[in-house]
């Protein structure tokens, strides 16, 4: 990387830094109003609330949440019980698991689906009326249809991602330049060759973006799936249940300090599986990374 | 050079189409529009055809049916005395826009013929890597297409068209849009790969100067519905040099002839209207003033 870049590159982290750290700030202020609110020189604000109908104990919404500090205390304790950090990893595989099967199958079903006229007529009016139903309205029929509960809660992480890559499957491929079908044909390619030298390297990148936003949604919906059915459970308590588990665990118990940490948990978790995608994605799509 | 690279490629044969009385006609019932109208020629083997008509006056048509893209609504197509259906590796088309396959390093690009049909030798990696050098682009074998620039592009379509070595190979204006410098710097490169090869080439164009450089024969085409207006051998020796076109008295006196007749085409599509055949109309009438 050239010496511009590198500067572009730390200017960039900087502006995160300052704003990570201007969020908390005003969070954590935002927190401590229960103390300063009743002093005398906040008079006007109590009165504003007033007028509005809050009840002037601590400004609304971002008061009644832990301060920072208070979430980072709980989470230094958290950190050191191993099931906190079995929650991450079952919230992982989960999400995981449900991701790559939705790529192992939304793939060559979109692929086939874009290439076929017949697999598409038979194949896409049921796909897309099952495509509306939100993956959330299938945890029922899941835990019905699945024998154990960490089968249906994949499932449901499955249906996530899965749409969503399909759609974007058969849209990258049919977006392919016509030109690129005419020259590979007139230089002599197969049916076969056309498929992996030129619709597969082709619909790559629909397939990248595609797969971001479906884990984006296989997050929503891992930990959504958690907390309804009970996070699987064999375990009890805490232990085992994964992430949107923990959430729901500690709101039961009390504890909102652990709760802001569950969340934030998930925040980073979503983050470093992105950024995991998106690394993939640049690795598997070199040309579009050098311009 | 010509004898290592005739030794490479001894076994593939140039190839002769003939078309004879061809017609298109496009739409159906009273919406029809002929585009071509008993059309006759032969583009004869190793020779360099260059067609030259109006723009608009149906010559990407004629291309696609020389393909096999279209077939015609009446007439024939021979190649080699066979009847022409469907594309095939015998006769390659270049297209008007790069058609470069984004993911593939400009080598890869080059390489796509021989391994789509599995035909990968020495011989053919020895012809790549001559190829490569021909058109200048050796130090650029690992990039991709979108690091190259405009010129090198069609360079490397030219080298990627080339190592196929088909019976006849069809470029559809292959260095429009290029600008003026790029373009003659093209036409040494595509008649240096030409003369090196002597194979059938087909070469459509609308810039007269291109034609004359690089035509054993010019057909000059009428305007829609179109045919063949005239004929003329352009008797200039090889290797032409870019200081032909203005000091070769054959090469002006052949291109005053062409634009002459093409002159005539423009005016009687001017009388029917045409806004295209005015400039043209224009542009030769100054011309001929100052000559």
């Amino acid at each position: 990387m050239t010496r511009g870049g590198k500067l572009l590159l730390s200017s960039t982290l900087w502006r995160g830094i300052v704003s990570v750290a201007v969020f908390l700030t005003l969070w954590e202020i935002g927190s401590l109003s229960k103390i300063w609110i009743k002093w005398d020189a906040f008079e006007w604000l109590r009165t504003a609330l007033n007028a509005v109908g809050f009840k002037p104990i601590y400004l609304p919404w971002v008061g009644a949440v832990p301060a920072p500090s208070e979430v980072l205390n709980a989470w230094l304790i958290v950190l050191q019980d191993p099931s906190y950090w079995q929650s991450w990893y079952m919230s992982f595989f989960r999400v995981m698991s449900g991701f790559i099967a939705a790529m192992i199958i939304g793939i060559p079903f979109g692929l086939l689906l874009a290439v076929s006229r017949t697999a598409f007529g038979v194949n896409f009016p049921v796909f897309e009326v099952l495509r509306p139903i939100p993956p959330l309205a299938w945890v029922p029929a899941s835990i019905i249809f699945w024998p154990t509960q960490e089968l249906s809660i994949a499932f449901v992480t499955f249906l996530g991602a899965f749409y969503t890559v399909v759609i974007n499957v058969i849209g990258g491929a049919r977006s392919i330049d016509v030109r690129y079908f005419q020259a590979a044909r007139s230089m002599g390619s197969s049916q076969w060759d056309i498929f992996w030298r030129i619709i597969l390297p082709g619909t790559l990148p629909s397939i990248m973006i595609g797969s971001a936003v479906g884990m984006g949604i296989t997050w929503n919906v891992v930990v959504a799936a958690e907390m309804i059915s009970g996070g699987g459970s064999q375990a009890g308590g805490t232990s085992g249940g994964g992430l949107g588990f923990f959430i729901w665990n500690s709101y039961v118990g009390g504890s909102y300090e652990q709760v802001v940490v569950g969340m934030i948990s998930i925040g980073i978790a979503g983050y470093v599986s992105s950024e995991l995608l998106r690394a993939l994605g640049t690795y598997m799509t070199p040309w579009l990374r050098l311009r | 050079m010509s004898e290592a690279t005739n030794t490479l490629r001894s076994a593939i044969q140039a190839g002769e189409i003939i078309v004879s009385h061809v017609s298109k006609i496009y739409g159906a019932l009273q919406f029809t529009k002929e585009v071509v109208k008993d059309c006759s020629f032969t583009i004869e083997r190793r020779k360099l055809t260059v067609m030259i008509g109006p723009s608009g006056c149906g010559k990407s048509t004629l291309i696609r049916l020389l393909a096999g893209f279209d077939v015609p609504t009446s007439g024939t197509i021979t190649l080699n005395g066979q009847p022409v259906i469907g594309p095939a590796r015998d006769r390659l088309v270049l297209f008007q826009e790069t058609a470069l396959f984004p993911w593939m390093t400009t080598y890869d690009n080059i390489m796509y013929g021989p391994r789509a049909r599995g035909e990968v030798s020495c011989e053919t990696l020895e012809l790549a890597e001559f190829l490569l050098n021909k058109v200048g682009l050796q130090d650029f074998r690992k990039k991709y297409p979108t690091q190259l620039s405009g010129g090198m592009q069609r360079r490397a379509e030219l080298a990627r068209a080339m190592i196929n070595d088909p019976e006849v190979m069809i470029l559809d204006e292959p260095f429009r849009g290029l600008d003026a410098m790029t373009k003659e710097l093209m036409w040494e490169y595509y008649s240096a790969l030409y003369e090196e090869s002597r194979r059938t080439n087909f070469f459509v164009t609308t810039d007269i100067d291109e034609a004359i450089f690089l035509a054993d024969r010019l057909l000059i085409m009428s305007n829609i519905p179109t045919q063949v207006r005239a004929v003329l051998e352009i008797d200039v020796p090889r290797p032409r040099k870019l200081a032909d076109l203005v000091e070769n008295d054959r090469s002006n006196e052949i291109k005053m002839q062409a634009l002459s007749i093409l002159h005539e085409e423009a005016m009687k599509s001017f009388s029917r209207g045409s806004k295209a055949a005015a400039d043209f109309v224009e542009a030769y009438s100054k011309r001929v003033n100052k000559i």
